[in-house]
């Protein structure tokens, strides 16, 4: 434990040092104070890379929750009952298979899957006519966003119906029987009576998923390295460079710490909600 | 009422379930697709297409593959690290939570809340410092630093979730244990132990996939070729089959089977070790 705090709170602060520092990565770093900051406030790429970074939480958070949430209930309340474990787990086991692949390996399956010419994502749609569409999804500014995306609700959703179905065998069956009697079609009971007892899980899930959608790496640096242009660059991956690339170290060091507490902040501003939530019932 | 029951029942499970496994299909298509190509020819993929069923199914892009990557070495290196991270990780954080669960040391929502906080750190706000602290120890380039740095991460998440599952131990188990005359140490080798064995199973192999799939730090600490893991010996090596795309097939098939594969094996474990990680 003391161990844990050394490293995590040792390294974390020796970051935030460098973040006042103009350093090279040899030599001596320069105490130059709020200097990295202020020339980040004024660095395009960085707000972009936040903006970036705050898509990502549609596509890994905000999406896969609520499709996940619609999914487990489809499986807890018609497949698990009427066509017994096996199917159930089948379909479970498929939805979270790319939840265990390294998101390095699955950003290379993709890339490889949209490549303009011989992708099979462009071959289907000339297939079924829609050759129009068949475009250069990674290689163009205004695709490759949306590109991602999709691939991040394929990885996401797996987690998010695995956590919500075990969500599920805790509630109470005698409030949708209630409501059952009661004349409530399914997509009623399942709003009024299902979601809200799933609050705990919606919000542990909308947490974690939050804190992985500001932390995307992997798969950027695999597929795009932020590009074209800037058009996927995140805060993971823009201090990266600087760390590795530009060796602008003191810069890539602020970068990290805003990104460190914004995560911090965000986590300590759900966990407060999900208290106030759980008060609330 | 019955009747109308009844017929809901019919035909409403059925769509459900017609367009679940559409979906679960629309979700493995990816992987049978490299599957598929991984195994053509590349003049069969130029002739019929990425969505054919190769006629000729071909193994040689394997050995090839496998031998220029030197697969084997990464493979053994990859095994290696989370393997002894997933050892080092559940023994300390199975000795630290016990002081805080059981032992309840003063202070413990602080060390908790201290963990939670921790997890929300990005590993880039750690990478650099990490970076030139194991260059001064000359620990860079060397497979024991990401095996420290990972067992002391994960001993983090370890000690927060074990702790919370101690803590909901039933007290008169362990009274009656303290009254009969068993010190500390007996009762966590008799009593607590041998009660939270599956638990610490769960943990093991979560660790176990978890660094398996670990890229940044690795991609940082092991320059070189004979250190790598396979995540990252796969991301990197990438641009060196863009010309093939089936060449590019085998390298994602290759890439991915060993985590598959791990989980099929251990599915249920690794269910319950996720929804356990998210109750508490």
């Amino acid at each position: 434990m003391v161990s844990f705090a050394a490293l995590v709170g040792g390294a974390f602060l020796y970051n935030v040092y460098l973040s006042f520092n103009s350093w090279q990565g040899i030599g001596t770093p320069e105490w130059v104070g709020l200097e990295n900051y202020q020339n980040l406030i004024q660095d395009r790429v960085f707000w972009v890379s936040f903006l970036h970074a705050f898509q990502f939480i549609f596509a890994m958070s905000i999406a896969p929750t609520a499709i996940g949430i619609l999914i487990a209930a489809l499986i807890y309340d018609f497949i698990a009952r009427y066509f017994g474990n096996a199917i159930s787990t089948f379909l479970r086991i498929s939805l979270y298979v790319p939840q265990i692949i390294a998101l390095p390996i699955v950003g290379m399956l993709w890339a490889w899957m949209l490549s303009p010419n011989i992708g099979v994502v462009n071959t289907i749609l000339r297939e079924i006519g829609l050759g129009s569409l068949a475009l250069n999804w990674l290689g163009e500014a205004r695709t490759a966003m949306f590109a991602l995306s999709i691939m991040m609700i394929w990885i996401q959703v797996g987690y998010t119906i695995v956590i919500f179905v075990s969500g599920m065998s805790r509630l109470d069956p005698y409030l949708d029987e209630a409501a059952q009697l009661d004349g409530a079609t399914w997509f009623q009971r399942f709003r009024i009576v299902t979601i809200p007892q799933l609050y705990p899980e919606i919000a542990v899930v909308l947490l974690t998923t939050t804190v992985a959608a500001l932390k995307v790496f992997g798969p950027v640096y695999v597929m795009t390295n932020g590009g074209p242009g800037d058009a996927t660059q995140v805060p993971a991956y823009f201090s990266y460079f600087h760390f590795f690339s530009t060796t602008r170290v003191g810069y890539g060091a602020a970068i990290a710490t805003v990104l460190a507490l914004l995560l911090t902040a965000l986590a300590i501003g759900l966990l407060r909600l999900q208290r106030k939530m759980g008060l609330m019932r | 009422m019955r009747t109308q029951v009844k017929r809901k029942k019919g035909f409403a499970p059925y769509l459900v379930l017609g367009s679940l496994i559409t979906m679960a299909l629309v979700w493995l298509f990816p992987m049978f697709i490299a599957f598929i190509n991984a195994f053509k020819t590349p003049q069969e993929f130029v002739q019929n297409g990425v969505l054919a069923i190769p006629n000729e199914w071909d193994f040689s892009k394997f050995g090839k593959f496998w031998s220029e990557v030197d697969f084997t070495k990464k493979l053994m290196n990859s095994v290696q690290v989370s393997l002894l991270v997933a050892l080092i990780a559940v023994f300390l954080s199975f000795l630290t939570a016990y002081a805080i669960g059981i032992g309840r040391v003063k202070g413990r929502t602080w060390i908790l809340g201290f963990f939670m906080v921790a997890f929300t750190i990005p590993q880039e706000a750690l990478i650099y410092p990490l970076y030139s602290i194991s260059k001064t120890l000359s620990l860079y380039d060397n497979i024991w630093s990401i095996i420290i740095i990972f067992g002391v991460l994960s001993t983090g998440f370890g000690t927060y979730l074990l702790s919370s599952v101690m803590s909901t131990f039933p007290d008169e188990l362990l009274e009656a244990a303290r009254i009969d005359g068993a010190s500390p140490w007996r009762i966590l080798r008799s009593i607590v132990l041998p009660l939270l064995r599956p638990t610490l199973f769960v943990l093991a192999t979560m660790f176990f996939i978890f660094t398996w799939n670990e890229f940044l730090i690795p991609l940082v600490m092991l320059p070189s070729n004979d250190n790598q893991t396979v995540t990252l010996a796969m991301a990197v090596t990438t641009g060196q089959f863009t010309s093939d795309s089936t060449a590019r097939a085998a390298a994602a098939l290759i890439g991915f089977m060993p985590s598959v594969i791990f989980f099929l094996i251990f599915q249920r474990t690794l269910m319950r070790g996720i929804t356990m990680g998210a109750v508490k």
